[in-house]
């Protein structure tokens, strides 16, 4: 292991460069302390990661792809989607992308979770000059946590003081161990914090969940729910929180007295944090149940410190909440087919538009909808023309008329991302991208708005 | 062998979040990864079939076949959970109901084991499913 006592080092020895520091670009705990050893092919002089040092096994992956994974590193094209792709050059590419959307009424611009908030700028620029929609993978991952804290608002914090402080985790209807493996080791239960010298022996962990999953197998106390009875349980806890009677028993599949159970432990702590994920988001009653978690919470706090915060997929979701909500006043789902700016769900969420057919052109960037959306939503996607710009082949390149080859932002170009707590990240530069791919996905995307802006005769605005 | 009803969840896991992100989602690792429905023991029992048998997993969305394997976060009886990827979104329930987000977590579907066949690879079942039915 690479202790990295000074901060930002990069080493050079015996051809091989060590860089130190480097964000992991792939979930939202977007662990900062990543080494990388970077070696330079003698021959063409290109460098490759060789080693990664602190990272999980997914994140690891990021920096060291599979054996056999395919790279894309110029721009493919086919007419039909039966045909072949043929490559083409950048200019052309740029030229078909700017074409497509223009030509479509109402284009849909997805994706932006694994790219930089520098391209997240240009994207929102760029839907507005072609009039469509812009929305990323929040809208079906923690899109109703967006809803349900514009409606009631939450006590938060940040992954630094449950560090610090926290001395009682809550994980509701998630299983980070799978999805975000470090975040207990490093955020939450098992790190050292300035409160907590002891780590873990200082933190009581709880997991609610249907599953007994990985993470519950590593608590102190398990609850096992039935599926979707989430609204339930926390409103039986509201009530008992506030000395209501609670007449049913068992709730959801848990006794009554194991909740309240539960209940006097979670007053007991002195500061606790309670993480949710998309157990919440993606069972009946969505944004419902996330408010009625949040309820519990704002309720706790007449007794004791507790804060809520949901654990956001990948490194930069968060980003395109922010990003869009400092440019257009909305966190997603924002429809320019009138010029300004618009949001409602349901009528201006990706998935939505895509399985109603409302959408005839589609610009998908550092998303894989064709793996993540329902059968309905794909089925629209492969029948419109469909521009994806990823870095490996994705069911969602599969049904592409035209695949740009990304640029690894956070690896292959510095980049800015917003960690799940909403803490901006610097992410710092390993080596350059491929020969054929762009320094950054910025750079092909400020060259693209200039395109688009020229054909509709206007000015650049952006600086 | 039996037909059985259970509602199924998907989500994240560390082998498929792996080949995903790295790079592999045109390998047959994908397909190893992701075409796989996790059981519970007793459903195992009531599909009269064991771990590692191909099955159908089909609702009015679509039809979809996977791998059935024993799940490690059991007991969960009447409970499915398959990893996120496009063989699960054959069968989720796409209606949003106006919030943006299908239902990955809870959609009920109809099992059952059909030994002779094997999963698609990922780009065999976005042809199939998709660029076929154009
Ligand atoms: S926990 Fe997430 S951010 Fe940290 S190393 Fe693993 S995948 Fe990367």
């Amino acid at each position: 292991m690479y202790i990295t006592d000074k901060s930002g080092f990069t080493k050079e020895t015996k051809g091989q460069r060590v860089v130190s520091d480097v964000t992991c670009p792939f979930c939202g705990s977007a662990c900062d302390d990543i080494v990388c050893v970077v070696e330079k092919d003698p021959k063409t002089g290109n460098e490759h990661i060789k080693e990664v040092y602190n990272a999980c096994k997914v994140g690891t992956a990021n920096f060291l792809p599979c054996k056999g994974a395919e790279r894309f590193t110029t721009p493919l094209w086919r007419e039909s989607k039966k045909d072949d792709f043929e490559p083409i050059t950048w200019d052309d590419a740029l030229e078909k992308t700017a074409d497509i959307l223009l030509a479509a009424k109402h284009p849909l611009i997805f994706g932006w979770s694994e790219t930089s908030v520098e391209a997240m700028r240009y994207g929102v620029r760029l839907t507005e000059l072609v009039g469509g929609t812009i929305d990323g993978q929040v809208t079906h991952c923690h899109g109703p946590t967006v809803q349900a804290i514009q409606e009631v608002g939450y006590p938060t914090g940040t992954l630094g003081e449950v560090k610090n402080r926290a001395d009682m985790i809550v994980y509701w209807g998630c299983n980070p161990l799978n999805a975000h493996a470090r975040h207990l080791s490093r955020y939450s239960t098992y790190v050292s914090g300035f409160f907590r010298r002891h780590g873990r022996q200082e933190r009581k962990l709880i997991v609610v969940d249907p599953r007994r999953t990985d993470t519950a197998k590593l608590a102190d106390e398990y609850i096992q729910i039935e599926l979707g009875s989430d609204y339930e349980i926390f409103q039986a806890m509201r009530a008992l929180l506030n000395d209501a009677e609670v007449t049913k028993d068992p709730i959801g599949g848990v006794p009554l007295d194991t909740l309240k159970g539960l209940l006097e432990t979670m007053k007991s702590a002195s500061y606790g944090a309670l993480f949710f994920g998309l157990g919440l988001t993606h069972s009946e009653s969505k944004k419902n149940n996330v408010e009625a978690g949040i309820g519990l919470v704002q309720a706790l706090n007449d007794h004791t410190k507790w804060q809520i915060m949901p654990l956001r997929g990948h490194y930069n979701v968060g980003g395109l909440n922010q990003v869009l909500s400092w440019l257009t006043g909305y966190a997603y789902a924002v429809n320019f087919t009138r010029g300004m700016p618009r949001y409602n769900i349901g009528e201006f969420t990706g998935v939505d538009m895509l399985a109603r057919k409302e959408v005839d052109a589609m610009f998908n960037i550092a998303a894989d909808p064709g793996a993540h959306i329902p059968q309905k939503a794909a089925m629209t996607m492969a029948e419109i023309p469909l521009i994806c710009c990823d870095i490996h082949p994705t069911p969602t390149t599969e049904l592409a008329n035209l695949i740009l080859p990304g640029t690894h932002d956070g690896i292959e170009a510095e980049a800015s991302c917003y960690r799940m707590d909403g803490v901006p990240i610097h992410m710092r530069k390993v080596h350059d991208p491929p020969a054929g791919c762009k320094p950054a996905n910025h750079v092909f995307l400020e060259e693209l708005v200039k395109i688009v802006e020229k054909k509709l005769e206007l000015p650049h605005v952006m600086q | 062998m039996a037909i059985i009803k259970l509602n199924v969840t998907s989500g994240a896991t560390v082998p498929q979040g792996v080949v995903a992100k790295g790079g592999g989602k045109k390998l047959t690792d994908y397909k190893n990864t992701a075409a796989i429905i996790f059981l519970d023991k007793q459903d195992f029992k009531k599909l009269e079939t064991y771990p590692g048998t191909a099955v159908e997993v089909r609702n009015a969305f679509g039809k979809v076949i996977v791998t059935a394997q024993l799940t490690p976060d059991g007991p969960h009886p009447g409970v499915a959970f398959m990893p996120r990827g496009p063989w699960a979104n054959v069968i989720i329930d796409p209606d949003t109901k106006s919030s943006g987000c299908p239902m990955y977590k809870n959609t009920e579907v109809e099992i059952e084991p059909k030994p002779e066949l094997s999963p698609l690879e990922m780009a065999d079942l976005m042809k199939q499913e998709y660029i076929d039915k154009l």
